[in-house]
């Protein structure tokens, strides 16, 4: 059994899987549930004068018959009063000393920074999670992505929470930016112990069609929200990712935004993340989900021969680089194998309307498609559309063609191979 | 045109393959793979384009979804019933190369063609008038298939029908667990919603009008009249009460009330998919003992397996390597009495087998109906069937053929598009003639 503890900026939890700040982690007696199930952390939905929510706050898109691939959300910070709150906090601590609870937090002025701080600390927090990241509702408060959106306030407000707090700080960032860096940075400076991502995706999720309304609909009228579930994973790891390779960032990543399993998990953890957070899987199926998480989390590190879930922070860092840097030269060709084919010729359409006329029908009377080996260009197309494992795969050409990359190309003169795919 | 009884045999039925709701539809809609040049649909005598019309029930566009399938075949609503599926589009679904299970195409069909039904959906629209007629004999599924496609091309059609109720086998043979005569009834009405489709009942084609005068009245004539009169054995004791024709006791099951009060004990001739159908329905009826008696083994019938299995399953006997030589009984028939036959279907000396039944229907084919117009110049018959060119012409000009009549019987799919093939036939035929 490897060593499942995870220690993100000093905030240190039995295991990496840790509530999101969320409708999951509302109220103690969820929480208590939620750490019985075997969730190491969970990060309190964000406290701060407490609101007043919408009625019909979530939507979700489908697809292929999959409910809720994707997320949004209009509901906002905690609508619970700050008293009931603490007293939770200080009872789900005395029940569970040993998991991390990290309040999250959103106020305005100094002065409530260091109110609210100061009573998180009281009740018992672990951490403290600045919600820089609220798309919705709140930004146009000033609140939320408003601060997350420009590095220098970002900086200040987290300057003024660390010389507050005497428990680790977290920034959560929002995702709704051109690029993730300079605001990365912009909590490193403030003095952050690490930085949380990512917030939801401001959004509009679909449209009722019938009446003319985006969802979710309030009445009449809907506004933007917050995107999240399985479909943002790409962008929350190509987030986490910038961060986690970049020499100069060198504080911790709570990794968030599409964590629906342990596959998902490892993969966050590949990039930089040291712990990972979970909304809407949890709000989709349940505290129960973690069962897997931990199970197949704890397999993985032993089949790979990891003591410890920290050995795998980073590992996928080193092979995350510029398109420039890429091997030209490497080269792949689909190959099929006619014993697993059923037939179904959707790599031949795939092919054909979607990538490069190299996959054709049989021709001898079978329904083994045909594939053009000189004019594949190894895009990954059919394997991807192929609904038998294993039927299609990319086997590499030994061309001949020492490694070169277009920015050897361009710097050096380096010799690229022929194209292929452009029927000569 | 007359509408099947209210008080009808078939009424105790339930429909064996049940319906899908809408979130069986979506979950059966999405599952499919969604095949490019897909064999299910080369499996389709109608070439009903199977992934397209699934994909528009997993959209929730059932409209486009009926539309696709009625445009290839305007019977597409009786067929997602009564299709064998298992041997057509779903037996060759890729899936069945996985091991998975095939997608339920029948269901998914009857889905999207029950909606066009309920919400009264329609389609098709008759095209300008071209002045031509074309005389049908048989309201059954071919000549349907055929006037529905004319009048898209504009082409007045009038229907000869020697029966009050019309739909052919779709109404009087097809097995009521698929689909009971007042459906069927209901879809002639709907495909004749095109206009311009004359039907006339009672009328008996060669007795009530002549074939010459048919081909005064008309520009071209289609022969749709499917099969004739049950054969009978030719055994000792056929003209006993309770001995009938399967298609004709099936026909007075489905149009109207059968007695099979005191009967304990029934029996039905034959190995083909008459047969089975008689055997569940006898069963489904409540007879508690209905053996099928057939000359060949288990594995030489020529009806369907996927339903001998369900027939079984059901509690259906089998007689197997039985040939019947007398049907006996004191007015009524009470007993059968069978030489047993060897695996060449040659009788074994000395050995008898007698089973009793009160209730006897006999299912070893149909007479064919070709000599109805046997007496035409240039029509060739072939055992009964009429000859006709892969798009349903037959050796004299402007007579054409398709369904039962011509293919010697097979699905009401194979009417469908030899009815539809045909009516493109009689088109071309006919623009070369004006």
């Amino acid at each position: 059994m490897a060593d499942l503890t995870s220690n993100c900026g000093g905030i240190i939890s039995p295991n990496p899987f840790w509530l999101a700040s969320a409708p999951p982690a509302n109220s103690g007696d969820q929480i208590k549930r939620a750490f019985d199930a075997g969730w190491g952390g969970a990060v309190w939905k964000t406290l701060g004068q407490p609101i007043q929510n919408v009625s019909s706050r979530f939507a979700a898109t489908n697809y292929g018959g999959a409910n809720a691939i994707g997320f949004n959300n209009i509901e906002l910070i905690t609508d619970r009063s700050l008293e009931k709150n603490f007293a939770e906090i200080a009872d789900v601590k005395k029940h569970f000393p040993d998991h991390a609870v990290i309040v999250s937090l959103m106020v305005e002025t100094k002065q409530e920074w260091k109110d609210i701080i100061r009573r998180s600390i009281d009740a018992g927090a672990d951490g403290l999670e600045l919600n820089f990241g609220c798309p919705h509702g709140m930004c146009e408060r000033g609140m939320g992505s408003a601060v997350g959106q420009e590095p220098s306030v970002n900086t200040e407000i987290t300057s003024w929470a660390k010389s507050f707090s005497s428990v680790p700080v977290l920034v959560k960032l929002t995702p709704n930016v051109g690029d993730i860096l300079p605001h990365g940075f912009a909590a490193q400076r403030g003095g952050a112990d690490g930085v949380s991502l990512i917030n939801t995706i401001k959004s509009i999720i679909g449209v009722d069609i019938d009446n003319f309304v985006p969802n979710p609909r309030v009445g009449n009228m809907s506004t933007n929200g917050g995107y999240c579930g399985a479909a943002v994973k790409p962008i929350a790891l190509h987030m986490t990712g910038q961060l986690g390779r970049d020499p100069g960032f060198n504080i911790p990543i709570s990794g968030i935004g599409g964590v629906t399993n342990w596959r998902d998990a490892v993969e966050f953890m590949l990039l930089g993340a040291s712990s990972v957070q979970v909304c809407t899987e949890v709000m989709l199926r349940g505290y129960r989900i973690v069962e897997d998480m931990i199970e197949g989390l704890n397999d993985y590190l032993d089949d790979k021969g990891f003591a410890s879930v920290n050995e795998i922070i980073g590992k996928a860092l080193p092979g995350y680089t510029e398109w420039g840097d890429l091997d030209l030269n490497y080269e792949t060709v689909a190959k099929i194998d006619g014993e697993s084919c059923i037939g179904c010729y959707k790599c031949v359409v795939a092919c054909q309307d979607g990538a490069h006329q190299c996959i054709t029908p049989a021709e001898d009377g079978g329904r083994v498609p045909v594939i053009d080996e000189s004019e594949c260009v190894g895009c990954n197309l059919c394997q991807i559309v192929c609904p038998v494992p294993d039927c299609i795969s990319m086997v590499e050409v030994e061309n001949g063609f020492a490694r070169a990359t277009w920015n050897d190309h361009i710097n050096d003169g380096a010799v690229l191979r022929p194209k292929t795919g452009i029927h000569h | 045109m007359t509408r099947p009884a209210a008080q009808r045999s078939e009424s105790v039925f339930t429909d064996f393959k049940h319906a899908y709701g809408k979130p069986q539809a979506l979950a059966e809609a999405n599952r499919c793979l969604y095949c490019e040049d897909a064999p299910c649909i080369t499996a389709c005598p109608t070439s009903i384009n199977i992934p397209e019309f699934i994909r528009k029930i997993a959209t929730d566009n059932v409209k486009g979804s009926a539309r696709t399938i009625f445009e290839a075949n305007i019977l597409g609503m009786s067929c997602a019933r009564v299709c064998p599926v298992e041997t057509l589009c779903v037996g060759d679904c890729v899936y069945n190369h996985l091991d998975a299970p095939p997608i339920q195409i029948g269901k998914l069909q009857r889905y999207a063609t029950d909606a066009a039904f309920d919400k009264g959906w329609s389609f098709f629209e008759a095209g300008p008038d071209t002045g031509k007629s074309i005389g049908l004999i048989g309201a059954g599924p071919a000549s349907l298939a055929a006037a529905h496609e004319l009048r898209r091309y504009g082409h007045a059609c009038t229907i000869y029908e020697k029966r009050e109720v019309v739909g052919g086998l779709n109404s009087t043979g097809v097995a009521p667990y698929k689909m009971k005569a007042d459906r069927a009834v209901q879809e002639v009405e709907w495909i004749l919603s095109i206009g311009g489709i004359d039907v006339q009942t009672g009328v008996q084609v060669g007795q009530d009008v002549r074939l010459e005068e048919l081909e005064t009245r008309h520009d071209a004539v289609f022969f749709g009249a499917g099969l004739g009169e049950d054969r009978y054995l030719g055994a000792s004791g056929e003209d006993l009460t309770g001995v009938h024709g399967a298609v004709e006791w099936i026909e007075a099951m489905k149009l109207g009330e059968v007695d099979i009060s005191g009967v304990s004990s029934a029996a039905v001739v034959g190995g083909g998919n008459t047969a089975i159908d008689a055997v569940r329905e006898l069963l489904g009826l409540g007879i508690p003992q209905v053996t099928m008696i057939y000359r060949g083994g288990e594995a030489g019938m020529s009806g369907y397996q996927h339903e001998w299995s369900e027939a079984k399953r059901e509690g259906a006997l089998a007689a197997w390597g039985c040939q019947p030589t007398a049907l006996e009984g004191d007015g009524a028939v009470e007993r059968v009495c069978c030489d047993v036959l060897d695996a060449d279907k040659q009788p074994i000396e000395g050995e008898q087998v007698v089973l009793s039944a009160n209730l006897v229907l006999l299912a070893i084919g149909q007479g064919k109906l070709g000599n109805l117009l046997g007496g035409l110049d240039g029509i060739e018959l072939q055992w009964g069937r009429i000859v006709t060119d892969e798009v349903g012409a037959t050796g004299r000009p402007g007579w054409f053929a398709g369904g039962d009549a011509a293919n010697g019987g097979k699905e009401v799919v194979n009417a469908a598009a030899e009815g539809k093939a045909a009516a493109h036939a009689i088109h071309i035929y006919l623009e070369a003639r004006s």
